[in-house]
């Protein structure tokens, strides 16, 4: 037992000057009669929001601080309070009389409710010197004497049974003088090591394995001392690094006092910190005299003890004396590290009870036995969703993962396992082999680290309700309740499995609105944004029009589901931008990333890039595909809507224009409207063809294709894999395995997609390659055109490259920063693209008949703001999402990330934009 | 947008009293403003033998768009009437319904000051409407106006014809023959062309009723699609603003049904049930009250019905309904009118939104939950999330899942051969499929399992529904606290 467990009674009076200790995070409860100076002494010493009154609380709810029949409900709202302010790690200060048993019993309850320690502090204060405050003051003039009497009747009694009611502290404040010098000094607790900021090495469960942890102490640098008789009672790092041990050094190996003797001395020496595992709690209550059961291994300990007996007799208490001063976590790192022996939920770290004791040294169980008789435990771990990284023991496993932020260092070294360390804050895993089975395990090592990848879905506390996600590039970004709801029916009933959707693209903003004639988007606006913004290399990307599409792509079947849990036969995924599979037949998928495969493969960027995975987005072609429903019930009908009216609108003008009837401006103002309509046919019909079947003519076969749309040559022959017509267009590789590609800039992205589109080509002319020639194209290329944005030339060129674009039909082009990941000089983050969409392009965005003057000058009312807030919340979230997956982060975190853009997409914003 | 009404004459009857029936004149081109644009009425051809008046509505897309700006942010509009790319400005729709209520209101009402004999009179009339939607396709437009005693010629519109796969359109090009009053006629086409429109951007005021009454008078009553019409006119439609499902569905280039498809509020209605569902749900709680179950998920609620009947037996003391459709809870709540529930009847009663996709602990320690018609609505691969959210995170004491029977597919005389029964439903199993599923479910996360045909039990085929009740077994021995017991927990 540390000192912090057990109370402390104050000494008998009295200095002048009386200093009370109290611990930095606790529920102070002042204890004094009507009138002793309660509120005036908490005044004093606390700040007005640490200290929480009676009468306060009572004036709440009733406006009146005296009225006692209020007493009831103020009293809950006292507590409601208190309990807010313990829950959120703030000392809190109760200024009521408490001088019933029955009122402090509930303030006791309280503390422990919160795992903090309930102080107390009594004023006890002459009848006389109380009863003159309380006549100084209007409200309490009226008060009885009998009522001062009776607190002080009640508070003497009391004294002697605070400690027994549970207060770990009692200090007891006798007269006005000594109230009035004393004063409180701030303990920090024993757990609270957060100004120790290592580095560290943390080492898992020893078990007495001595010879396994002077071999991982070696390996992780720690020069060895040695006593006379050569056994090793000290060990320190030459770079200052500290060990930190979990706990469980004895029982079942064979050198348990090797290893204390060991580890005690580095504690001592200041080279280590030790927590306690529950076999050392069990060693210390033997030591102690009390009744164990010899199980466990606790026999060896003991035999291998009494070996220690005649060369040092001393060694027992020395053994016990250090397991007695164990404290049962540490909170380090300014609390981004939390190290115990079984483990500990957030709301437990730096927290001073006995349950906070007992799930570090045991962890959480059900309160169930398993088949081997063994507790069952619960995974607390899946639950943690908390800031500090927590490092524990206790529960053997065959390989040491991080899941939710947690690590158990246990790897069995006693049951012929490994023994583990992990560097803070390099998060590297050191291990070293056991050298023999030292102990056989009751039951097998689990064949799985707690809540591995065994296809445990995520929570839904992770994902609902009002979120606000943290993210490396942008703070915090919010998600409202109604949108989080929306991405949940999506996410759940469409998409497709979490652990495949790492990534979802962000929306993108179009650029500032043209005035040039004739032009609502126009690409001069976008260079001249970017240059105010500092970013000088621009890159214009043609922009393909067919649907979005993000591409997991695995080097085969297994990497994508050890890595990505795929179901059987899949070797990654092609899902849209809110998660859906983008065929319907997994059969096409697999047709589509078996070609993207052996591209990458075949491009030799595998090994290049060092991963068995990419991450690509990319447009799919064509875009009547997938929104064939949108054409047919939207835009092909209000084609055919258009087509088949005007001819006989027409001719009834014609007609009355014939007879004289004025209808000049009006027949004009149809001739317009029906070549609108026409325009606005060829437009969408410019983006759809046939896919699959190759015995089907091809839509204006003989016309020149638009670079929107491959012809047949562009294409390939017709092939038999029902890819033909089917065009995939990847414009930038976005992660690989532990890497973000994120910030790679533009052009050695395209460099490396060309290559990609070669290795296609090259496979299609090597009739040498396997399953035969590829006769059609998959891939497709992006035409790309760099511009300097401070060279009026430059802008021109973009600008002349762009009207060529779409004049032939194009969509338009996306202009980004060519180093891709940029901030402006204010620090934030720049828009990661724009796009410029072409004029006829439009026509699909803005009705038919856009262009006509008048349209085109209302339509130029429009408000990008949400829609850049939004582009940049997105494209924030979304590179947190891969910055995640990178860093191997748990699914909920990448998937949080995820979810959010999702979640976003579903905010309200003008369509069109 | 375009309509002509042609008449034919003879020296004594001239075809140009049209333009007195109509209130205007056959030489010059008028127009009138329209709450939704501007309407012309001009002749193309005004003979004694032949005259023919045309309307012609001119819609401002981008007004009708900006009209409704006020429902959305930052100036953008959020109806579903907000579409630039908008068929209104070029077909037939309720639109120029309303115009021509406007433009012809005397020739609608029959009243013709110059001429009183003439409204009363049948005459010969053709009516042209180009592009006329039809949703019913022209069989309905066949079935509404034939009976009115029109010869009809409704030629479905090709979609595009360089596109031939993507078949019709929803237009047609209708043509109307027969001798009538005008007014009949106008008065047909004002209720019908609405009807046969049957967009999700028609809305309803107050005084409609009492609109289709006086445009319906004399026809309407003896109608054989009466029923159709009536509802069709008067239909209310959910949410007119893009909400956030929607909003989803767009930014993936889908029409928001092909998401927002969770709840089809004419199935299994108190009024209309199925009587399948009855059994099922009649099953259920039998399998619920042979638990001794109290304290009851229905997980997939959809619209409540299950909610609805375990309300109704006392011995459910706690009943939670979670669905992952926002839409189907709030259709649930107003059906099951949670509102307007005394508080001892409401406090039995939750409806969450959640997803089985994810564990959630609110789900945890019920006597029982229910799966109905649920897993099979699910992709495959995802079902492994469900079975451990449900068995292995909330536990309950009993679980009942229902699913259809595909074997008995062969049995709906209704449902083509290899067609599931919902176009949601993403399989369907037989009973074996099912049973091995159970099986091992039960034996991963130790429950037992017992099955039961729902509805006629098929000697060859199988009842159309299959039900599995899992009763988890009780092997957790409780371990006594003392010694021994924190000595199993040092490991």
């Amino acid at each position: 037992m540390n000192a912090m467990n057990g109370p402390t009674p104050t000494p008998a009076p009295a200095p002048d000057h009386r200093t009370l200790a109290v611990p930095d995070l606790s529920l102070v409860v002042l204890v004094g009669a009507t009138g002793s100076g309660k509120s005036t002494f908490a005044a004093r010493h606390f700040k007005p929001t640490e200290v929480v009154s009676s009468d306060f609380c009572r004036a709440l709810v009733s406006d009146d601080e005296n009225d006692q029949s209020a007493s009831g409900d103020a009293f809950d709202v006292l507590h409601y309070i208190a309990g807010k302010r313990l829950a959120a790690g703030r000392l809190t200060v109760v200024d009521a009389t408490n001088v019933q048993p029955e009122a402090r019993k509930q303030l006791v309850a309280l503390a422990r409710q919160y795992d903090v320690l309930p102080v107390a502090i009594v004023l006890d204060v002459p009848e006389q010197i109380c009863a003159e405050r309380n006549a100084a003051r209007p409200d309490r003039a009226g008060l009885p004497r009998r009522v001062i009497q009776r607190h002080q009747r009640e508070l003497r009694r009391s004294l002697r049974h605070l400690e027994r009611e549970g207060f770990r502290k009692v200090h007891v404040l006798r007269g006005a003088a000594e109230t009035d010098a004393a004063e409180i000094v701030l303990e920090r607790r024993f757990n609270d090591l957060r100004h120790v900021t290592g580095p560290f090495d943390i080492v898992g469960d020893i078990h007495g394995c001595r010879s396994e942890l002077e071999t991982l102490l070696t390996a992780l640098g720690y020069a060895l001392t040695r006593d006379d008789a050569g056994r090793p009672v000290d060990a320190a790092h030459p770079d200052g690094r500290t060990a930190v041990f979990v706990g469980d050094l004895v029982d079942r190996g064979p050198d348990s006092p090797g290893v204390l003797r060991l580890v005690m001395g580095m504690v001592a020496a200041g080279h280590a910190l030790c927590v306690p595992g529950n076999h050392e709690n069990k060693l210390g209550r033997y030591l102690s005299g009390r009744k164990v059961q010899h199980s466990h291994g606790l026999a060896e300990t003991i035999e291998q003890l009494e070996r220690e007996d005649a060369a040092d007799p001393d060694f027992r208490a020395r053994v016990r004396e250090f397991i007695e001063s164990l404290v049962s976590h540490y909170v380090l790192d300014g609390g981004a590290l939390v190290v115990c022996h079984a483990g500990l939920p957030e709301k437990y770290h730096g927290r001073t009870s006995g349950r906070v004791r007992s799930h570090a040294l045991y962890g959480d169980t059900t309160g169930e036995t398993d088949e081997f008789g063994l507790p069952v435990r619960y995974p607390w771990a899946e639950d943690y969703r908390g800031r500090a990284a927590v490092v524990y023991g206790h529960t053997p496993t065959p390989s040491a993962t991080w899941l939710n932020n947690t690590i158990c260092l246990d790897t069995g070294a006693v049951f012929g396992g490994r023994m583990t360390a992990l560097r803070w804050p390099e998060r590297e895993l050191v291990g070293v082999p056991a050298e023999r089975v030292w102990y056989e395990p009751t039951k097998p090592l689990a064949s799985e680290a707690p809540g591995g990848a065994d296809g445990r879905p995520l929570d839904l506390a992770d994902v609902t309700g009002r979120r606000s996600v943290e993210t490396r590039h942008m703070g915090r970004v919010a998600v409202k309740e109604e949108n989080a709801a929306a991405a949940l029916e999506v996410m759940s009933r469409f998409a497709v499995d979490p652990r495949l959707l790492t990534y979802l693209p962000p929306t993108m903003a179009p650029c500032a609105t043209s005035k040039e004639e004739g032009y609502l988007e126009h690409p001069a606006e976008a260079f001249a944004a970017y240059r105010a913004d500092g970013v000088r290399q621009v890159v214009c990307e043609e922009k393909h029009m067919g649907s979005r599409a993000v591409v997991l792509v695995c080097r085969d079947a297994d990497v994508a589901r050890e890595r990505f849990g795929a179901p059987e036969g899949a070797s990654g995924a092609l899902y849209t931008r809110t998660g859906r599979p983008f065929f319907d037949d997994p059969e096409m998928t697999e047709r589509v990333l078996g070609r993207l495969g052996r591209c990458v493969g075949a491009a030799g960027l595998w090994a290049e890039l060092d991963t068995d995975w990419l991450l690509l987005d990319a447009e799919l072609m064509p875009w009547s595909l997938k929104a064939a429903g949108l054409l047919r019930n939207q835009y092909a009908a209000v084609g055919a809507a258009a087509r088949t009216v005007f001819p006989g609108v027409l001719t009834a003008l014609e007609s009355a224009a014939a007879r004289g009837v004025d209808v000049a401006d009006l027949l004009g103002r149809q001739r317009e409207r029906a070549e609108d309509a026409e325009a606005f046919t060829e437009a969408y019909g410019r983006y759809c063809w046939p896919v699959g079947d190759t015995t089907r003519g091809w839509p204006g076969e003989s016309e020149e294709p638009a670079p929107g749309r491959p012809g047949r040559a562009d294409a390939g022959a017709g092939g038999t894999d029902g890819l033909d017509g089917i065009r995939l267009a990847p414009f930038q590789i976005l992660a690989a395995q532990g890497r973000s590609l994120a910030a790679l800039p533009h052009d050695e992205q395209l460099a490396l997609i060309d290559r990609l589109i070669d290795a296609e080509a090259a496979l299609a002319s090597s009739p040498a390659d396997g399953d035969g020639t590829y006769l059609n194209r998959l891939l497709a290329p992006t035409g790309r055109l760099v511009v300097d944005t401070e060279d009026e030339t430059s802008v021109a060129a973009g600008v002349r490259w762009w009207l060529e674009l779409t004049a032939a039909g194009g969509e338009g082009m996306v202009v980004k920063p060519l180093a891709a990941l940029l901030r402006g000089a204010d620090g934030r983050l720049v828009q990661p693209g724009v796009k410029c969409r072409g004029r006829e392009y439009l026509r699909i965005i803005y009705g038919p008949e856009y262009t006509r003057p008048d349209n085109l000058a209302r339509l130029r009312v429009r408000h990008l703001g949400h829609k850049r807030s939004l582009a940049l919340r997105e494209y924030a979230l979304g590179l947190e999402a891969l910055d995640r997956l990178a860093a191997g982060e748990p699914l909920w975190r990448v998937h949080e990330a995820v979810f959010g853009i999702l979640a976003l997409e579903s905010e309200p914003v003008d369509p069109r934009l | 947008m375009f309509l002509t009404i042609s008449t034919t004459g003879t020296a004594g009857a001239p075809a140009t009293d049209l333009g007195f029936l109509l209130h205007k004149h056959p030489d010059r081109a008028q127009q009138f403003s329209t709450s939704h644009g501007t309407a012309h009425v001009l002749y193309p051809e005004a003979t004694a033998e032949r005259c023919t008046a045309a309307l012609l509505l001119e819609i401002d897309p981008v007004a009708l768009v900006r009209r409704s700006k006020s429902q959305g942010r930052g100036g953008a509009p959020d109806s579903a009437l907000a579409q630039y790319v908008n068929d209104r400005p070029y077909a037939a729709s309720s639109l120029l319904a309303v115009a021509l209520a406007a433009v012809f209101s005397s020739a609608l009402k029959g009243q013709c000051a110059a001429r009183p004999e003439l409204p009363g009179t049948s005459m010969p009339l053709r009516i042209e409407v180009p592009v006329l939607p039809a949703r019913g396709g022209a069989g309905l437009v066949h079935r509404l106006f034939a009976p009115l005693g029109w010869a009809v010629t409704a030629q479905p519109v090709e979609l595009d014809e360089r596109f031939p796969e993507w078949g019709h359109s929803r237009y047609v090009q209708l043509v109307l023959e027969g001798e009538l009053p005008l007014a009949d006629a106008l008065r047909h086409l004002y209720v019908l062309l609405p009807v046969l429109d049957d967009a999700k951007h028609y809305w309803v005021s107050p005084d409609e009723v009492e609109k289709l009454l006086r445009a319906g008078a004399g026809w309407l009553e003896s109608h054989p699609e009466q029923r159709l019409i009536t509802s069709r006119y008067l239909a209310r439609r959910w949410s007119l603003t893009r909400d956030a499902l929607a909003r989803l569905a767009e930014a993936d280039d889908a029409e928001a049904e092909e998401l927002d498809n969770a709840v089809d509020e004419e199935a299994d209605t108190e009024e209309k049930p199925v009587p399948l569902a009855v059994r099922r749900r009649e099953a259920i709680l039998g399998a619920l009250r042979a638990a001794g179950a109290e304290r009851v998920l229905d997980l997939g609620c959809g619209q409540g019905q299950l909610v609805g009947e375990l309300l109704k037996d006392t011995r459910f003391t706690e009943i939670v309904g979670v669905d992952v459709s926002m839409r189907a809870l709030k259709e649930a709540s107003r059906r099951l009118r949670l509102e307007r529930m005394t508080e001892r009847q409401s406090a039995r009663v939750r409806l969450l939104q959640g997803s089985l996709a994810y564990t959630d602990r609110r789900l945890a320690g019920y006597d029982a939950a229910v799966l109905s018609e649920v897993i099979e609505h699910l992709d495959l691969p995802r079902l492994p999330a469900l079975e451990y959210a449900v068995f292995g995170a909330a536990r309950p004491a009993t679980v009942v899942v229902t699913t259809p029977n595909v074997e008995y597919n062969v049995r709906w005389e209704s449902l083509p051969a290899g067609h599931v029964r919902h176009a949601d439903h993403r399989f369907e199993w037989n009973r074996d499929e099912f049973r091995t599923w159970a099986d091992a479910v039960a034996e991963r996360h130790g429950y037992g399992v017992e099955f039961a045909p729902v509805g006629p039990d098929d000697p060859e085929v199988g009842p159309p529904t299959q039900m599995a009740v899992f009763h988890k077994l009780k092997s957790d021995k409780p371990t006594p606290h003392n010694e021994t017991a924190k000595e199993a927990k040092a490991v």
